[in-house]
């Protein structure tokens, strides 16, 4: 196989990852700290999207500027959410958790289509096609910010975890439920606090994808097993984990599908998620549970 | 009046509205002069866009009838809908075609995908209600021996069929100067069966089949495909897939740069006006082998304005099912009743040319409309012409296209 | 999970069974029968999720798995052997169970519990579909047609009703094994292993291979609903059979039922089939219903948390776990 071939696709891979990197980090967050799949995870992409979307054909508010409003907002959502469903409708147990989001992803869904309508809508910025040279290929810049993005996005993420008081919390609650509440720490708080961060990286995902992509009430369904796969691969609540999980769920995807073809070779997504699971479920940088 | 007869004519509504959903027996209230019309489409789950047009045609083919008069030889009887909603799986769909039975439906239109028509169609046929299916392109659909099932439209074959013919042509104006190509599609039904049609058949007009590229639905990422066909260096490309998949293609083979002399598409999922509308760049020069109405006829293009000045899109899935409607409407004219047995013995004999396809009058060899084609379109930056067949074209096509150096 | 519930009794037992074998004389009408083989369908392969599940306490997020492989198997045979369709019933028992032995071995000796089981059997469950996507075994994307020959032979019954009572038969046969189940020494092993791993092990009690056999009991019987429903509507392909949407379905059923419990699966079911229904003849704005279906779900699992069957109990409300 010709290099440059390879070299292209390991390329587009690490973009790729980038983007599964950015939805992955706030679901890594919310499972870390909540112990929760969180299925509503890409049904609330999907909105987010929206958001930006109309932010810009109806305000003229560029994608990435939308940034501001968007990444606020989703955190408002996800602490309301939290409080005001999650928290109060599961009486505690996780299985319920897990039902609940399902429930809530199914009417969020079937609201955004009774509000806008079943069709995908794409944007166009000046920004949109312009490609930039690298090595063998050409990238779309969107890519390229989102990569970048959402390595800053993790790291910044990381340091928020391990330096702040509030981080501090949530990593207590996170290792310790209980302990955590015997010391002081008002759990039911970081747990809002957690889910509202965990949706608010949505938030910047969704400006950050909406100029690659493409949005439609079904959208969430197109990230949400990647993103798990990720979640789990990097190990859950690391946001290390995220980036490396990312990188290798891209690496894979496109190697799978330069070698497999673009069908089959999505095989070697839930193959990778099978092995990691059978050989270290609490993936490469998760903490052992 | 007597009192007698109004507590018992109000307890068989109770009775009945309790009924209504299990089915008790002969408790449907008998509507004078009305026929019932099933518009059975996805309007959720992720077909919901196209059941969504597909439903909007329908209603606007019902809304006209009724407004010019209704069934005029039935006594003006109106037309009216049913509508049903099969979420984009074919469970829902049947169960939408016994609730509607229930309701006394005179005769189907859907299901606009055919996974949920093939057993939609089947449970219809047990009651040998006429079903005209509207953009389904199955050949299935019209090869089980039900003499319910009818399509005004193209199924897959006779698109591919058209597809060549079209594509033959176009060649050998530009001095055939295409000699290969590769074909894309999506890995279930409706792009595996074109595909294999395709590549079956295009060595016949001179065409070499380099390479045939599967993909799924959803696929997020293009790059390595459009890389592959870049490397493979084509003449064109020939796509079979879904809006989404298909704008990401045609966006990435746009930004990557890749010269082709053309990229058609058979059934294109996402070349419509609102590709147009949003890429403009990406979207000109692209060709698309398609449902399409005749640009020649007037009532098309006033139905055109009528449908964008509510701020609708003008897409296949509107005008086929109302044309199929209205085809319905026909056979009950000519049948002079709605009686099955006696609209489905219209349909089989029927000669209806009041569509704006460009089709010619209707005749139906098991089911199947012999003059269903689909037309070849080709986008400019603000529109969607018809490049061929000739006598339908308003423009040529513009092939090759010009390189992206 | 519903641990300590009194027996059923046999009259409860008797009374259902009378409502359904007359409900297709009170109901005849096609659209009615067709509701009550769709409500035992979801009842059956959610009481084939309720075995692993709710009994066993194994969450599996990937039970279409199961589905998909009877579903597969009693096509294949049919139409690429010609053998009878009946006799793909014990050959999809077969596959079904033989696809949960393999993903229970492999997942249960890598020690996997709760969502990390959840997850990995959603993951086989997709890997078998991109398979049965890329095969011509399986037809590939085109899926398979099964040929219309109306006949009780071919398991094409020309009623609808010789379809409710052939599902209502395999609907029945679950709820016995699951009433079995609840009273045989196996199902406490089950039982004992849901409450506790940990504890069960020291109990004595092999839980690798309980946890492995309740896994083919529930394969099994899973691939037999996926015969069933090949045999139904008479068209598969991968996203049919082996789709999330089915996983989804028959966990719910038996969750909003009452998972781990004999008749949790059939009052899922009936009420979800209502609710389905319902929300879709009283309204025709797209996804409205299924916005009423999802805040039904949400109620349901928000007020009811062990399911539809704390209505028909009487038992003392669960207490809230401290988190």
């Amino acid at each position: 196989m010709d290099p440059t071939i390879l070299a292209a696709a390991a390329i587009n891979g690490l973009l790729l990852g980038g983007m599964y990197t950015l939805v992955a980090s706030g679901l890594t967050l919310i499972y870390g700290v909540l112990h929760i799949i969180n299925f509503a995870h890409g049904s609330m992409l999907m909105l987010a999207m929206f958001g930006v979307f109309y932010l810009l054909t109806k305000f003229g508010i560029d994608p990435y500027l939308s940034m501001l409003v968007m990444v606020p907002a989703m955190y408002g959502l996800g602490y309301a959410i939290y409080k005001g469903v999650i928290g109060r409708l599961s009486s505690g147990r996780d299985e319920n958790i897990l039902l609940i989001t399902l429930g809530l992803s199914i009417l969020i869904e079937n609201i955004a289509l009774m509000l806008f309508k079943g069709d995908s809508r794409t944007i166009s910025v000046s920004y949109s096609d312009t490609m930039i040279e690298l090595g063998p290929t050409l990238v779309p810049l969107p890519k390229l910010i989102s990569f970048a993005v959402a390595m800053l996005l993790c790291a910044a993420l990381a340091l928020f975890i391990q330096r702040t008081d509030t981080g501090r919390a949530i990593r207590a609650v996170a290792k310790e439920r209980v302990g955590a509440r015997l010391v002081g720490i008002d759990v039911d708080r970081i747990f809002a606090i957690s889910y509202g961060i965990g949706l608010a990286t949505l938030g910047a995902a969704a400006c950050l994808l909406m100029p690659i992509f493409y949005v439609s009430p079904t959208i969430g369904h197109v990230f949400v097993l990647v993103a798990f796969t990720v979640v789990v691969l990097g190990g859950m609540g690391s946001f290390l984990g995220a980036v490396v999980g990312g990188m290798i769920v891209g690496l894979t995807e496109s190697f799978g599908g330069l070698f497999l073809g673009e069908s089959l070779g999505q095989i070697g997504i839930s193959l990778i998620f099978i092995l990691i699971l059978l050989l270290r479920p609490s993936g490469l940088f998760g903490a052992r549970r | 009046m007597t009192s007698h007869s109004r507590i018992t004519r109000r307890s068989i509504l109770k009775a009945g509205a309790a009924g209504a959903v299990l089915g008790v027996p002969g408790l449907s209230l008998a509507q004078a002069k009305s026929i019932k019309v099933g518009l059975l489409h996805p309007v959720s789950g992720a077909l919901a866009y196209s059941g969504g047009q597909s439903r909007l045609g329908g209603m606007l083919a019902i809304d006209e009838i009724n407004a010019s008069g209704g069934i005029k030889s039935m006594g003006g009887a109106k037309l009216e809908a049913l509508l049903g909603d099969s979420q984009s799986r074919p469970e829902v769909g049947v169960s939408e075609v016994e609730r509607m039975q229930q309701e006394g439906v005179a005769a189907y239109v859907g299901c606009f995908a055919s996974g949920i028509a093939l057993p939609a169609t089947q449970a219809a046929a047990k009651y040998n209600t006429p079903f005209l299916i509207d953009v389904g392109v199955s050949d299935a659909l019209v090869s089980r021996g039900l003499k319910n099932v009818f399509r005004l439209a193209p199924g897959n074959g006779k698109c591919v069929d058209d597809a060549f013919a079209g594509l033959a042509e176009v060649n050998k104006t530009a001095g055939g100067l295409a000699k290969t190509a590769v074909i894309v599609h999506e890995d279930s039904e409706f792009g595996t069966s074109t595909a294999k049609l395709l590549s079956a058949k295009l060595s016949g007009i001179g065409l070499e089949v380099k390479e045939v590229l599967k993909h799924a639905t959803p696929t997020r990422d293009f790059t390595n495909l459009v890389l592959r066909i870049k490397a493979i260096k084509p003449d064109i490309v020939i796509m079979s897939n879904y809006q989404n998949e298909y704008v990401l293609i045609a966006r990435t083979i746009y930004q990557q740069k890749v010269d082709l002399a053309g990229m058609f598409s058979v059934l294109g999922g996402g070349f419509n006006y609102k590709l147009v509308k949003e890429q403009p760049e990406v979207a000109q020069y692209m060709m698309d082998f398609n449902h399409w109405y005749n640009p020649k006829n007037p009532k098309a293009l006033d139905m055109r304005k009528r449908v964008e000045a509510k701020d609708n899109l003008f897409t296949f899935e509107v005008y086929c099912t109302y044309n199929s409607v209205k085809l319905f409407a026909d056979a009950l004219e000519n049948a002079k009743s709605a009686d099955k047995e006696k609209v489905i013995a219209a349909l089989e004999v029927s000669t209806w040319a009041d569509h704006f396809m460009p089709y010619g009058p209707t005749k139906f060899v098991n089911g199947q409309n012999q003059g269903g084609r689909a037309a070849l379109l080709q986008a400019s930056r603000t529109d969607i012409d018809v490049v061929w067949p000739n006598e339908f074209a308003a423009v040529k096509p513009v092939f090759p296209r010009p390189k992206f150096s | 999970m519903n641990s300590q519930l009194q027996p059923v009794p046999w009259k409860l037992h008797l009374a259902v069974l009378a409502a359904a074998l007359a409900f297709p004389f009170v109901f005849p009408s096609n659209f009615a029968v067709n509701f009550g083989v769709l409500a035992l369908f979801y009842a059956f392969i959610g009481q084939s999720w309720n075995m692993a599940g709710g009994f066993a306490g194994q969450l599996s997020f990937g039970h279409v798995a199961f589905f998909g492989a009877g579903a597969y198997a009693s096509t294949i045979l049919q139409l690429r052997f010609g053998m009878s369709p009946w006799a793909g019933l014990p050959a999809a028992a077969l596959a079904g169970a033989l696809v949960g032995g393999v993903i229970a071995v492999l997942s249960f000796r890598a020690g996997l519990r709760g969502s990390y089981f959840a997850l990995i059997t959603l993951a086989f469950a997709e890997v078998l579909r991109i398979i049965a996507n890329s095969t011509d075994l399986t037809g590939g994307g085109l899926g398979m047609l099964i040929p219309m020959k109306a006949g009780a032979a071919n398991f094409q019954f020309a009623e609808r009703s010789g379809f409710y009572y052939l599902i209502l038969l395999l609907t029945l046969l679950s709820v016995a094994l699951a009433e079995w189940l609840r009273r045989s020494r196996f199902g406490a092993r089950l039982a004992a292993i849901r409450e506790n791993e940990e504890s069960a092990m020291a109990l004595g009690i092999n839980v690798f291979a309980e946890k492995v056999r309740v896994m083919l009991l529930s394969g099994a019987l899973c691939g037999v609903g996926g015969c069933f429903f090949a045999q139904y509507f008479l068209y598969i392909d991968p996203t049919i059979v082996f789709g999330v949407d089915k996983s989804v379905e028959m966990l719910l059923v038996s969750i909003i039922g009452g998972a781990g419990t004999v008749y949790g699966p059939l009052i899922g079911a009936v009420l979800l089939a209502l609710a389905s229904e319902g929300t879709r003849a009283i309204t025709q704005v797209p996804g409205l219903s299924l916005v009423l279906y999802g805040a039904l779900l949400v109620l349901i699992i928000a007020y009811l948390p062990n399911g539809l069957i704390d209505l028909f109990k009487r038992r003392p409300q669960p207490r809230k776990e401290t988190r």
